[in-house]
């Protein structure tokens, strides 16, 4: 956790300046930076609504943001998600978007679709390269599907999947296309602790294969033990962002997530002199109660 | 979420005891199985008796010792019976015969029976007037159908009530009893004796449908329709099919090749040129079909104006054939026309696709709807008058002059092989080299990348896009590929027909390859199969060909066939594995069991290592 926002070693994987998206009167995201370092797990954190998934969208090409680019290892990205995907930058989604009646390995042999160029005249006259490439795109898939535990259901269809395979199996899907830079939407959504604690372990594993991962999480704790850094969005701005611990004291962060406290707030003080108070009183209006 | 509970369902009930399977009528079942063999033969003697005293009713029923017409199906079908209740007697060498359901297939065979007997009668006595026109023979069928039924009534059913499940009312006992669990795995053949077993099955195939072709008369046709459902079903419940589709399965290109072989037979079957032009529609309109399976099936477009491109193709072909009637006057080398009509088919589908493809879901299937439309007004506009004069108009272009390949001449009649091929048998010989390409592009690229582009395009348009699929790029490739494929049937369907006109080509007609047919045809055999479409468009261009009474009720009885379809089962004639999971949570098929994971952190460990 030593390691600072601006390492000198590291290159910036992903560097997105001034974005901005507007849905008509709406400004959703406004004006955010945010760059992702080489080997770096970046977490997004914001109360709900605060613009992380549309944020997304827009490093991904599902959205043209208004104003603002992105760039991914110094060349900036144009707006279609295929190519976004096909430069380097694979995703997963906050409500889980597998191929459900496609088998799992299948999945994972569609995420292979930017990495392999087999075309169709190819596929149709089976022109010598197709078998090889074929069973090479195989063979790497079951490869993502051993890393994440998932080999043993190749031939199962998506849709039957348990949901924290369903996720992993996600996840195995975006790596295969070979990202430089992996995005997660709320990857632990839904998840029991002991599951959470095993997709941090396949993170963790992802980032040390020299993947850099940018993920969104509601979990405070998920993302402190995950991240080397932290971002906040609070209602399309990002208000703060530092290494976990520095984040995680911010009042502005305190205050986004719990309420602003108004003018006059009480203190720590009077909130204890109140406590008590209440305490006492209550006390008292018992025993009254069995006096009567 | 998970799919264990259907899972333990399957296997709960196979084991529960089978002390509740009460059959529909209390009997014992040994007399049930009895009367059933008793009724079965003596349907099957009645068959060689005269069933009525004149020729005037088709098929000549009058003679004694030779069973034709109606009495043939019935002899089948009390044979089949009469099998399978044997079977159940546990006659050594019979036994293979219920792999699944021992009792099911007896009933469903019994129903046929007595179905096609019953009609039959009815049939004899109402077109000659009354009971009195029945030979004994009749009755002793009749009677014999009806006691077999009632036997088989009589046997207890196959797949016992789940314990605590409460016995429903007498029409759900009635379809339980005729559902059947399926058969366990069979044994290792050696291999050459599975491609055997294949070879037979299509040679089976092949012969019930050349007769369904060769039915000469409607009465016969119905009954046929009755027998052939029947006793498809209660093989199916024999788990026969399963078994066969498994074979299949594990040899696929055997299987492939047996078909085509079969395919190739079934000319040779055929004498009369009617038939086998029958034969040569059905394989233009079962291209056809399997070419918008393409677009349909696998890239889930749903395009209505796919006739279009048959037309596109069929128009181009007959203004290179040297057709008196064409505008252009020039004729091409068949080779030639052919790549004219596909090449005009891909330039077609791809104007078309490329504005359209932008759009999703309902307002595709509106657009192509518009887009199909627009084809044959315009065909019909380009005479001369309203327009240049490139197609007549409504006229079309006749005379589209025979065909001749390497100097054989597919306009007459040759002799092979002791047999005469008519003109129609040559263009069905023709037609199926063309459905093997079809069926070649169909399953070559859905087992390839760009196949599972498609699919996933289909399944979530969103998500394959973040995967790097270029969504509009592929979908043109979808849909440019389906187009070439029509325009390529289109090609012979030009000289097949003589003429093109505009009118073939509508959105909805009484003619099968038309737009709503062809997505019916797919719809109805099965999306995303290769088999599913081929089937579903012999069936329903078979259907209205040979039962040309029913002509005016035809879009009706279509319409409440496909509901029911729709009802009953969802995912088509064939089922492809997928959609079958889809509609029926029926658990994992054919899908090896879990290996057991080490607990913990799966997966990881082998990730960090």
């Amino acid at each position: 956790m030593t390691t600072t926002t601006t390492a000198p070693t590291s290159t910036t994987v992903l560097d997105a300046t001034g974005v901005t998206m507007r849905f008509g009167g709406l400004t959703a995201v406004r004006d955010v930076d945010l760059k992702v370092n080489t080997g770096e797990i970046v977490g997004l954190i914001g109360p709900n609504g605060a613009g992380k998934t549309t944020f997304f969208n827009c490093l991904t090409g599902l959205y043209v943001p208004t104003e603002g680019k992105v760039a991914y290892k110094g060349t900036v990205l144009p707006p279609k998600p295929h190519l976004v995907t096909q430069a380097g930058i694979a995703r997963t989604f906050q409500n889980i978007r597998l191929f459900a009646n496609m088998t799992v390995l299948e999945n994972v042999l569609v995420g292979r679709h930017t990495r392999t160029k087999e075309g169709l005249w190819s596929a149709l006259l089976r022109l010598p390269g197709f078998k090889r490439a074929e069973e090479a795109s195989r063979a790497r898939a079951m490869e993502l599907l051993e890393f994440t535990g998932l080999a043993a259901k190749a031939d199962h269809l998506a849709r039957n999947l348990p949901y924290g395979e369903q996720r992993k199996l996600e996840i195995a899907r975006a790596l295969a296309s070979e990202p430089g830079l992996l995005l997660l939407d709320e990857p632990t959504a839904g998840m029991n602790p002991q599951e959470t604690r095993a997709a941090e372990e396949l993170i963790f594993a992802i980032r040390d294969k020299g993947i850099a991962v940018l993920v969104i999480e509601h979990d405070i704790r998920f993302i402190m033990n995950l991240c080397d850094r932290v971002a906040v969005l609070v209602q399309g701005e990002k208000i703060v962002e530092g290494p976990a611990e520095v984040v995680q004291a911010d009042e502005r962060v305190i205050a986004a997530y719990l309420g602003e406290p108004f003018e006059g707030a009480p203190g720590k003080e009077e909130a204890a002199e109140v406590e008590a108070a209440e305490a006492e009183a209550d006390a008292q209006s018992t025993t009254e109660g069995d006096e009567k | 979420m998970t799919t264990d509970i259907p899972m333990d369902k399957s296997t709960d009930t196979a084991k529960v005891s089978t002390a509740e399977a009460t059959p529909i009528i209390p009997l014992p079942q040994a007399a049930a199985r009895g009367i059933t063999v008793a009724g079965s033969a003596l349907a099957l003697i009645g068959t060689f008796l005269a069933w009525t005293w004149t020729r005037e009713f088709p098929g000549n029923l009058t003679v004694t010792g030779y069973p034709g017409g109606l009495q043939v199906l019935t002899l089948v079908g009390s044979a089949l019976t009469l099998l399978f209740a044997l079977s159940g007697y546990g006659i050594k060498g019979l036994g293979w015969l219920t792999p699944g359901g021992k009792n099911s297939p007896v009933l469903l065979a019994a129903l046929g029976v007595f179905g096609t007997t019953g009609y039959a009668i009815g049939a004899i006595s109402q077109e000659l007037g009354g009971l009195v026109n029945l030979e004994p023979g009749a009755w002793v069928s009749g009677i014999g159908a009806l006691v077999a039924l009632i036997g088989a009534l009589g046997l207890p059913v196959d797949q016992p009530y789940g314990a605590g499940e409460p016995t429903p009312n007498l029409w759900g006992r009635i379809r339980h009893s005729l559902t059947a669990p399926d058969p366990g795995r069979a044994k290792e053949l050696p291999s050459w004796a599975e491609i055997l077993i294949i070879a037979g099955g299509f040679g089976v195939g092949l012969y019930v449908f050349a007769y369904g072709i060769g039915t000469e008369y409607s009465e016969l046709f119905i009954g046929f329709l009755i027998v052939a459902a029947f006793g498809f079903t209660a093989i199916t419940r024999a788990g026969l099919l399963k078994r066969l589709s498994a074979l299949t399965a594990k040899h696929r290109n055997v299987t492939l090749g047996a078909a085509f072989a079969a395919a190739i037979c079934f000319p040779f079957t055929q004498t009369n040129d009617q038939f086998a032009l029958i034969g040569a529609n059905i394989l233009i309109f079962a291209t056809v079909a399997l070419g918008l399976n393409v677009v349909v099936g696998l890239a889930g477009l749903l395009d209505l104006g796919y006739v279009a491109f048959l037309g596109v193709g069929a128009y181009a072909a007959a203004l290179v054939s040297g057709s008196p009637a064409s505008t252009i006057g020039v004729e091409f080398p068949f080779w030639a026309a052919v790549l004219t009509g596909a090449a005009a088919s891909l330039i077609f589908g791809v104007v078309i696709g490329a504005p359209t493809l932008r759009l999703r879901g309902d307002y595709l299937a509106i657009v192509t709807l518009g887009f199909g439309e627009i084809f044959r007004i315009t065909m019909n506009n380009l005479n001369g008058n309203s327009g240049p004069d490139v197609t007549n108009g409504s006229n079309g272009i006749p005379q589209i002059p025979d065909l001749e390949i390497f100097g054989f001449n597919l306009g007459v009649p040759h002799d092979v092989l002791g047999h005469e091929l008519t003109r129609s048998a040559n263009y069905y010989l023709l037609m199926l080299v063309f459905t093997a390409i079809v069926v070649m592009v169909f399953r070559r690229s859905a087992e390839s990348r760009i196949g599972r582009a498609w699919v996933a395009i289909r399944e979530d348009e969103t998500a394959a896009t973040a995967m790097g699929i270029n969504g509009f790029r592929l979908k043109l490739l979808a849909f440019a590929l389906g187009a070439s494929l029509a325009g390529l049937a289109g090609t012979v369907q030009s000289h097949v027909s003589y003429s093109v006109t505009p009118e073939q080509y509508q959105f909805a007609g009484s003619v099968p390859p038309n737009s709503a047919f062809l997505l019916a045809a797919v719809i109805l055999g099965g999306m995303g199969t290769i088999s599913g479409p081929l089937i579903g468009a012999a069936l329903l261009y078979l259907i209205p060909a040979k039962l040309q009474f029913m002509a005016e009720y035809q879009l009706l009885l279509f319409g409440i066939a496909l509901m029911l379809l729709m009802r009953f089962r969802p995912e088509g004639l064939v089922a492809d594995r997928r959609k079958q999971l889809e509609f029926h949570e029926t658990g994992q098929l054919d899908v090896p069991e879990d290996k057991p994971l080490p607990e913990g952190a799966t997966g990881v460990a082998k990730a960090g290592a």
